[in-house]
């Protein structure tokens, strides 16, 4: 094991400058410190095109007066770089009088780094670099219609530091590691692609319990079977989504419409629905930071608060929204480990983690089975939504017709479109298969965090496939 | 520092090379404003300064790369010692290497605006809080989500081995509001926006025009019946179009079997009234530069002429494995620089926007478009975006539809186009607006 924060701040540093963030009378000053080292590799045409080495270091200082909330950053991380982005963060603040402020610091509360076993940093670039060819190897071999391979290895160590002038001092280690493949294949009606992804919250371990062979053999097939790929039904059918494919359905048609900063703004259409049937009774959703070695997990937030496993939707009926620690301080309520940011130059805001449907009780055979026609998705594409309308997209990048309760031919790509609060109330098969889905990036207000998601089997009544086929 | 001493910052490291090895430093740093107002007050204010340094290194035809977010000494040793370390696990590429001087000369740009430089924070606090007044004023249906200000400067050196050295700094400022519009239960959303190199070029009255227009044009809509119909795009759905099509030019993709322009060189590929230009020179463009991504001058280049392809773009790697010459387009984004559109442009038409319309027996206006990302493939060619917009029945716009989704593949659709409006919009992306009309595309709604 290593320990990879080089960054060293005393305590004494830290409240001196939570002290200078409210030197203008500002009620809420935090400082977030990051160390961040990255490893990427890229694979493409055949070749190890490079290995690129990241470092990105600063801290951001956020000071909030009444509604106003300032924020500076800063890669100088000695005290007078600290207490510089301080004053510029108070002014940005910068209402009412100065006057000589006192910030005392609790205990230190320190994340378990996430039962990592091998460090990025302990295991040799070659071993990282070796992967990507046993992987282009393993797609090209599944037929000669594979034209091109490209193959990405990432990895990195995130050591956090926050405090905050309520009195908060806690850190993180947060370890990832991400592998991905992408294959091109080349028939009569031209090229087709296939991708897929694993990645997870742990070191280079990942590859002890995950093939990269079998990963790459899957995208390559993928990309082979959209070959003979018919176009895409055009229209409203009923869909069957794989499980472990669709948690990004869920993700858009009601995850951001649950975020409490949107939905304090009225931008929600889940706004003032707490203790209301949002969904089918079938429905029940969870969003949860704690989930060991998954994608979205972290041992605190990006505010200082240990991560929390909260149920949004139970039965159908919903719960809570997610908070972070300044909306939540605003309504004298706890917050629930969802402040979140990129990086130490962006301000957190509500995220999700890990999103995801529990099991319900049909076995998923059954549920293509009972669908006389429709189209059954076996895997997702990215997505978006509009919260204020509850409208949202997503792609299906791997999908096939089902006819007579079976499925047959596969269809090209294309965007499905529905209203959230319409499709959660459409679900009406739920499998007992629950499976985690794809490492995310979600993007929101131009910052990406890692997420994760989930969901058995289920079948939606009714959404519209926006394919060219009649 | 000084504009001198950030270029003897990447000086310093190159000077470090050694014999068989080929550095390229690539040194920035900036600032940005970002002021975000609801309800009349800030809600926040965030001024943050970056740094960041990536170095290349390139020997016997493998290449390292790292980079660090600041420009630390301490730090800048490590950064060239960590490339200079994964040099070895790059797979030898004769072609790989750094561009040189090509004697193109450079076409001057006023990227640089002192007046935005010196601009008062107060001043821009009160152009963000005018905007949601005039955007609140606009309609009494309308919200204000969140309306904002943000500025950004940056200045960039870089020095190569091979004899490139460069530098240059540009600024720029950009307002824009988010809008919701109620209706009873129903609540819509818009957005409107303006930019420029100086607040003085702002628009604010036609930004919350917009922004009010688009939340309250859509109250009340439905979804309209699935049929195979004529599309006619709005400037800024026309841009994002031709942001998809941008990586079928590039001469990387054309190398890797990834584009499928790949064989058609020469070859008819969209309606003869398609001449579409990627011109980064022309200074009416907001992504407009003077040098790309290697350091060589940015250039025009013709795409397709009357629905001819004529040009793949490339980077000095892509065009020393075509046996051609750059063509000023290396795009970095992270690491070894890539290749892309800079500035596309469709050489517009005459019509107006109403003009188009009135040519449309029955079809939809797209006014806004979801899911780019997501349901567009840009190597199959497969197109699927869900949409919203306005009904066209008899040449003329009614009823508000939402919730659908239009379908073809960008190769059909290219030579589907029928027609190209007069209306040209410069956007803040890199590709132009225009009102475009395609015909026979698929509409699944109900």
């Amino acid at each position: 094991m290593s320990s990879p924060f080089l960054v060293q701040i005393g305590t004494d540093t830290i409240e001196r400058v939570l002290a200078k963030g409210r030197s203008t009378g500002a009620e809420f000053a935090e400082i977030f410190v990051e160390d961040k080292r990255s490893t990427s590799a890229g694979f493409d045409d055949g070749k190890v095109e490079q290995v690129t080495s990241g470092r990105d270091r600063g801290a951001g200082i956020r000071v909030v007066h009444g509604e106003t909330t300032g924020f500076a950053h800063t890669a100088d991380l000695s005290e007078a770089g600290l207490l510089a982005a301080a004053e510029a963060a108070a002014v940005a603040a910068r209402q009412g009088k100065g006057g000589v402020v006192k910030v005392a610091l609790g205990a230190e509360v320190s994340q378990r780094v996430n039962n990592v076993v091998e460090f990025p940093d302990s295991v040799t670039k070659s071993r990282k670099v070796e992967l990507l060819q046993r992987a282009n190897d393993a797609a090209r071999g599944v037929d000669g219609s594979i034209v091109q391979v490209s193959a990405g290895y990432g990895d990195s160590v995130r050591h956090i530091l926050v405090a905050n002038s309520d009195g908060i001092l806690a850190s993180d280690h947060q370890v990832r590691t991400l592998f991905r493949v992408s294959a091109v294949a080349t028939g009569d009606a031209g090229m087709q692609t296939g991708y897929d992804s694993m990645g997870r919250t742990i070191g280079f371990e990942l590859f002890d319990s995950e093939d990269v062979e079998a990963l790459a053999i899957g995208a390559a097939r993928q990309a082979v079977t959209k070959l003979r790929a018919r176009p895409a039904p055009s229209g409203s059918m009923p869909v069957v989504i794989k499980r472990g494919s669709g948690g990004v359905l869920f993700h858009e048609a009601c995850g951001h419409g649950l975020e409490a900063d949107l939905v304090g703004k009225g931008a929600s259409v889940y706004r003032g629905k707490v203790g209301e049937l949002v969904a089918s009774p079938l429905v029940t959703l969870i969003d949860d930071g704690t989930m060991s070695t998954e994608w979205g997990c972290i041992g605190i937030d990006d505010e200082g608060h240990r991560s929390q496993s909260n149920t949004l939707i139970k039965d159908g009926v919903l719960t809570d929204y997610m908070w972070d620690y300044l909306r939540a301080r605003k309504e004298g309520r706890p917050q629930s480990g969802n402040g979140r940011r990129q990086s130490y130059m962006h301000l957190p805001m509500v995220r999700m983690t890990n999103t995801f449907v529990i099991n319900g009780e049909t076995d998923p055979d059954d549920i293509v089975r009972d669908t006389k026609s429709g189209v059954y998705i076996a895997k997702l594409g990215g997505g978006s939504v509009n919260t204020a309308t509850g409208d949202f997209v997503f792609g299906m990048t791997e999908a096939y017709l089902i006819e007579n309760g079976e499925i047959t031919e596969p269809l090209r790509e294309g965007n499905l479109i529905g209203n959230g609060p319409q499709v959660l109330r459409d679900i009406d098969l739920l499998g007992n298969d629950f499976a985690m889905g794809n490492p995310g990036t979600c993007g929101k207000d131009g910052q990406g965090v890692p997420v994760g998601d989930g969901q058995p089997t289920l079948r939606v009544t009714a959404m519209t496939i926006g394919g060219t086929a009649a | 520092m000084s504009a001198s001493e950030l270029q003897d910052l990447a000086d310093r490291i190159v000077a470090q090379a050694k014999p068989g090895e080929q550095i390229e430093a690539y040194v920035s740093r900036g600032g940005e404003t970002s002021i975000r107002v609801y309800e009349g007050e800030v809600e926040h204010f965030v001024s943050a300064r970056s740094q960041s340094v990536g170095i290349r290194v390139i020997r016997d035809g493998r290449t390292g790369y790292a980079y660090a977010g600041t420009l630390d000494e301490s730090v800048l040793h490590e950064v060239l010692a960590d490339a200079r370390d994964n040099v070895q696990f790059g797979t030898p590429d004769e072609f790989a290497g750094l561009a040189e001087p090509d004697g193109v000369p450079v076409v001057k740009q006023e990227l640089w605006n002192d007046a935005l430089a010196a601009y008062p924070t107060e001043q821009k606090i009160a152009l963000a809080k005018e905007l949601e007044s005039l955007t609140l004023a606009a309609d009494k249906r309308v919200r204000c989500d969140d309306s904002n200000y943000d500025d950004a400067y940056g200045e960039t050196a870089f020095t190569t081995t091979t004899g490139i050295r460069a530098y240059g700094r540009e600024n720029g400022c950009y307002v824009s509001v988010g809008t919701l519009a109620d209706d009873g239960d129903e609540t819509q959303t818009g957005f409107g926006f303006s930019v420029g190199r100086s607040p003085a070029e702002f628009d604010l009255p036609r930004a919350a025009r917009e922004a009010a227009d688009r939340a309250t044009r859509l109250l009340g809509a439905t979804k309209p019946q699935s049929k195979r119909t004529t599309v006619v795009l709005d400037p800024y759905v026309t841009a994002q179009f031709l942001r998809v099509l941008s990586g079928s030019f590039s001469g990387e993709n054309v190398q890797k079997g990834r584009s499928f322009f790949a064989d058609r060189m020469g070859e008819v590929v969209g309606n003869p009234i398609i001449t579409l230009i990627d011109d980064p020179t022309n200074p009416l463009a907001y992504s407009a530069t003077e040098l790309d991504g290697e350091g060589l001058a940015a250039r025009r280049n013709v795409l397709i002429e009357n629905g001819v392809l004529k040009t793949f773009l490339h980077s000095s790697y892509s065009a020393r494995r075509g046996n051609t010459k750059s063509t000023g387009n290396a795009v970095r984004s992270g690491g070894t620089p890539g290749v892309s559109c800079l500035a596309m442009q469709l050489t517009p038409g005459t019509a107006t926007q109403d003009e188009l319309i009135a040519n449309v027996d029955d079809g939809v206006l797209v006014q806004m478009v979801q899911g780019l990302h997501s349901g567009v493939n840009p190597i199959s060619g497969d197109f699927s975006t869900g949409a919203s917009g306005l009904a066209i029945a008899n040449g003329k716009v009614g009823a508000p539809v939402r919730e659908f989704t239009i379908a073809s593949t960008l190769q059909k659709m290219l030579l589907d186009v029928v027609a190209i409006g007069g209306d040209v919009e410069w956007l803040p992306m890199s590709a132009t607006g225009v009102s475009l009309v395609i015909r026979d595309v698929t509409l699944s709604g109900t």
